[in-house]
């Protein structure tokens, strides 16, 4: 086995450890200094998993090392580096505890990264758990706090219940297909499969709704609106990017490689779930008056749309539904990511989060208000914006699919959520503000920001590098999947 | 050809201002004038410019311009998407109009104190998307562009716009600008999902419009689906009972934004139905003539008949649009050379005429803070200039020999008799009461003794007065010599398929 194809993993582990012990043994360490300790950390990590492009190598069956691995390194390594930076004021401020918290934020973005590397459900699995339960720590880190404590803990519950379906449904797949490696499953299942049908049904819908929990699915999403409350800020932020990306990387090495052969049977499953979680997402979002519930119902209606990528899934298909389902992700984790940021310094200044707190931002800061409303104009899927331009990719690869129904829900969805993302927006321009004074931002707040909103007009007016980056990364699955269904056919 | 950058600059000169004025401080109100000024200045010329290159003996596509955009994404096929623009003699006059258009409301805008330079990035935003829309050759930029003159709309109406207060209800801005906006995105739903079934239906893997339409749809296809774009196009043109959006958002909005949002955002959506719809779906568009006939003209009676009884003088000249968007509809709605071509000739005349009306309101609210009609009277002692102004354009728009509306009107009148004459008639019996409405606005508030309550108004401003005489020189040019504009316009018409 090469050890050393799992080097950026070391050293974001290792970077973790560094985290705790500074903290522990150098008291004179600013709380925020240890941020930007851990967002060095990320970054060397990202920076080092670029030597592994357009490699295809495998870690003794159990990880592989291609450019689907190699992206969402890249990828989760800039959300846990952009976190870390978004959370140096919140928690120097409000938190106890800082090295854990960074060391979290890192053993997270592991979780996320083996869950996209995973060869094996096994694998899979334990990624899955390491990333679940730093989220679990993570949602209740306020400690004093007891809808923190309620948030982490309703979280834990059904998410340790969510695991056990999931680790159920794994073990009936396993039992009629007899490997847990996801290309002897798509062997196994290329055959014929009339007589392990029901059970192997009853698996993959079980790990349907193991997974849907991940990510927030319809009807599944019961803890997010409550986890995302509860949690600190700059961890809801966090759980809005890492889990439900992660999520989708492991359900298209799943769905897109393993559970392929059976995808005339699961779609339906999937296309239903993707139109009720956009529906149900975006409606009760209408009503919502806190921003933190508000984005937790509108990152629902998103999970909606991402589905309907594993929806267009068909064995013989093109992968372009999976490209455009990572394409939207990505637009959506940056454009989230710079609302949340927008979010948390407006809150780390007033301590505020509700809509209504938000009157007259544009009077007190500016730059917070305009970039806020670029990100929501984004999500709501307005053009010059990431929203647009993967929305577009990936509502028409559905209607390719003989999905055209989908993506008409999708698009009237999309459509409602524009109203109250508008609801936020008429707050900060149209409402006088309680007070008149300037906000004070910082530089780096600025800087995260301004990155951060850069990459929403990039990805929305330029895509092609990104999508590059997107379909050579699903392209190494699908080849995978190929390669699998040619050798299961072949004796 | 290379003329085709000059499509472009239209919509990078706005763009390009926008960014500059965001680097100019807020306090520096006046340097954001100029920028905005020149910009707007710059698209007119190039406006005028494409108006006049514009071969139209040779007809057709011209001025393209192709930049590919994305490619090798399978599913789109080896050509990707790419922004294609193009413009034929239909789009030429639209162009013209945009132009025209931005330019008087930019001036008119000087006026704005109030966080000019965030006004200003906004107005040129919304242009250049106007300016996308009419230029697009390709679906995907087409629906970008179409998205991107709505974006802006609702901040320019909320933080810019003005409440009505009627006694017993207030329509405030917020109102009309929430309820504009979500009628527009929402008309974009059914563009939306019609634009995915054309694709998919079309197996071109293209969203290229001349490559779609070489295709030949499946009639039931092209039945089924034609209505999406007639009635999600339709929400834009005020199409009836979809145009209720109209009178409140226009009424709410800044003069600068009713100026452009009726003069030439309406337009979008007739130019949508004639680009997207009956070009691409000759079939459907005869089979929902006869709808598209009905909804125009109850449009255009209804919108007729509420003028008349407005009392706040923006709120007539909304319904009047309602009015004026309805004869264009049904002129597309005739299928036949003369009426569709009145109908475009229509949207350019109304497209000035309506903004010159915006802008005179505006002129006067600026001074005398009310809109209500009978509160006023004699107002042509205090303000001549400002008064022939606006009877010119109340006499265009009831359709006087030598203006523009009535050029345009009377093909679209022509082009029905030829196909529906019952229609032909209900048409001019809604011109007949635009003429009640306007002539008896004209009288209550402008003429007669005068109102010593409105003694201290003064003449309009220079600027005002500059704006007003750009587009009364349009209006006129178009009423004593259309020949330019039917040239450019009836060739492209005939080459539409299923006119004819």
């Amino acid at each position: 086995m090469d050890w050393s194809l799992l080097i950026p993993e070391y050293i974001l582990a290792g970077w973790a450890a560094m985290v705790v012990s500074l903290d522990l043994f150098w008291g004179r360490l600013r709380k925020d200094q240890l941020a930007y300790v851990a967002a060095a950390g990320a970054l060397v990590a990202t920076l080092v998993s670029l030597i592994w492009v357009n490699d295809n190598l495998s870690f003794g069956n159990l990880l592989q090392v291609d450019n689907y691995t190699t992206f969402f390194r890249v990828f989760f390594g800039l959300v846990a580096f952009f976190t870390c930076l978004a959370s140096a004021q919140y928690v120097k401020d409000r938190l106890l505890h800082a090295g854990e918290y960074y060391a979290l934020i890192l053993l997270t973005a592991i979780g996320g990264i083996y869950m996209a590397a995973a060869k094996e459900l096994l694998t899979a699995y334990i990624s899955l758990e390491l990333l679940s339960f730093s989220l679990y720590v993570l949602t209740s880190y306020a400690k004093f706090d007891l809808k923190s404590n309620e948030a982490g803990l309703k979280y834990m519950l059904l998410g340790a219940f969510s695991s056990a379906i999931f680790l159920y449904g794994m073990s009936l797949v396993y039992g009629v297909t007899k490997t847990t490696s996801f290309a002897g499953i798509a062997a196994a299942l290329s055959g014929d499969t009339s007589e392990i049908a029901f059970a192997l049904f009853l698996g993959i819908v079980l790990m349907i709704a193991g997974l849907g929990f991940k990510v927030a699915a319809v009807p599944f999403h019961m803890w997010t609106p409550d986890a995302y409350e509860g949690a600190p800020l700059p961890v809801t932020a966090f759980i809005s990017a890492i889990s439900k990306s992660a999520g989708f990387a492991l359900f298209i090495k799943l769905f897109g490689q393993a559970l392929l052969p059976m995808a005339d049977d699961w779609r339906w499953i999937i296309a239903g779930l993707a139109a009720a979680t956009m529906v149900l997402g975006n409606l009760v979002a209408i009503q919502q008056h806190n921003i933190k519930r508000l984005l937790a119902y509108s990152s629902i209606g998103q999970v909606g749309f991402m589905l309907m990528g594993i929806a267009a899934l068909t064995p013989h298909g093109p992968s372009d539904p999976a490209s455009a389902l990572v394409l939207h992700l990505v637009g959506y984790v940056i454009t989230n990511l710079a609302a949340f940021v927008c979010v948390i310094v407006y809150y780390n200044q007033t301590g505020k989060d509700e809509v209504a707190d938000f009157g007259g931002l544009a009077e007190r800061a500016p730059f917070l208000a305009l970039c806020l409303t670029i990100a929501l104009f984004s999500l709501a899927g307005m053009p010059l914006f990431a929203g647009f331009t993967t929305k577009f990719i990936l509502f028409q690869a559905a209607a390719e699919q003989d999905l055209l129904w989908l993506s008409a829900i999708a698009v009237t969805m999309s459509f409602i959520s524009l109203y109250y993302y508008l609801v936020i927006i008429k707050q900060m321009y149209l409402v006088e503000p309680a007070e008149k004074t300037r906000l004070p931002i910082a530089w780096l707040e600025y800087g995260v920001i301004g990155v951060l909103t850069v990459g929403v007009f990039l990805v929305g007016l330029y895509p092609q590098p990104l999508f590059d980056g997107v379909e050579s990364a699903t392209n190494a699955v699908f080849q995978a999947t190929q390669a699998a269904a040619a050798a299961g056919v072949g004796p | 050809m290379d003329s085709g950058w000059l499509l472009f600059a239209n919509i990078t000169v706005p763009i390009a201002a926008a960014l500059i004025i965001m680097a100019i401080p807020s306090a520096y109100k006046q340097q954001v004038r100029w920028v905005a000024t020149a910009a707007a200045f710059t698209m007119f010329v190039l406006s005028i410019l494409i108006f006049a290159i514009y071969n139209y003996e040779e007809g057709g596509l011209q001025f393209d311009l192709r930049l590919t955009w994305l490619e090798n994404v399978a599913f789109l096929g080896k050509d990707g998407i790419s922004l294609h623009l193009a413009v034929d003699g239909i789009s030429v006059p639209m162009v013209l109009l945009t132009g025209i258009v931005i330019f008087a409301a930019c001036l008119i805008s000087w006026s704005i104190e109030y966080r000019n330079k965030d006004f200003f990035i906004l107005l040129l935003l919304l242009v250049s998307g106007v300016f996308g829309v009419f230029q697009s050759q390709d679906l995907f930029f087409f629906f970008f562009f179409y998205e991107l003159a709505v974006l802006p709309m609702y901040l320019l109406i909320g933080v810019w716009g003005s409440s009505s207060n009627f006694g017993t209800y207030v329509r405030t801005k917020e109102y009309g600008a929430m309820k504009l906006t979500m009628f527009l995105v929402g008309g974009s739903v059914l563009v939306f999902i019609g634009i995915f079934a054309t694709f998919v239906e079309a197996g071109q893997g293209t969203f290229d419009l001349p490559a779609l339409g070489q295709v030949t749809y499946d009639e039931t296809f092209q039945k089924t689906f034609y209505p999406l774009f007639m009635l999600g196009f339709g929400v834009l043109a005020g199409l009836w009972p979809f145009h209720t959006w109209s009178p409140d958002g226009h009424v709410a909005a800044p003069t600068a934004v009713s100026m452009l949002h009726a003069g030439v955002l309406m337009k979008l959506g007739a130019f949508g139905i004639l680009r997207v719809g009956m070009s691409l779906f000759p079939e459907g568009a005869e089979f929902w003539a006869p709808a598209l006939l009905v909804l125009g003209t109850t449009g255009a009676l209804y919108g007729a008949i509420s003028a008349t009884a407005q009392r706040d003088l923006k709120y007539v000249i909304g319904y009047s649009s309602v009015s004026h968007m309805g004869f264009v509809l049904m002129g597309l709605a005739t299928l036949n050379p003369i009426g569709v071509n009145g109908a475009v000739l229509q949207m350019f005349a109304h497209g000035v005429m309506t903004a010159l009306f915006f802008a005179m309101v505006g002129a006067l609210y600026d001074q005398a803070h009310v809109r209500e009609i009978w509160t006023f009277g004699g107002i042509a002692q205090r303000m001549p200039r400002f008064v022939a102004f606006f009877a010119i354009a109340s006499l265009s728009s009831l359709g006087l020999p030598g203006l523009a509306g009535f050029v345009a009107e009377f093909n679209i009148f022509v082009g029905l008799f030829k196909t529906y004459p019952l229609f032909g008639a209900l048409g001019i019996a809604a011109a007949a009461i635009t003429a009640v409405y306007i002539l008896r606005l004209l009288s209550a508030a402008f003429f007669g003794p005068l109102n010593e309550k409105w003694a201290h108004l003064r003449e309009m401003k220079p600027l005002e007065t500059v704006a007003g005489a750009v587009l009364i020189v349009f209006i006129a040019f178009m009423g004593m010599w259309p020949d330019p504009f039917v040239d450019r316009i009836s060739q492209s018409v005939l080459a539409l398929p299923g006119i004819g």
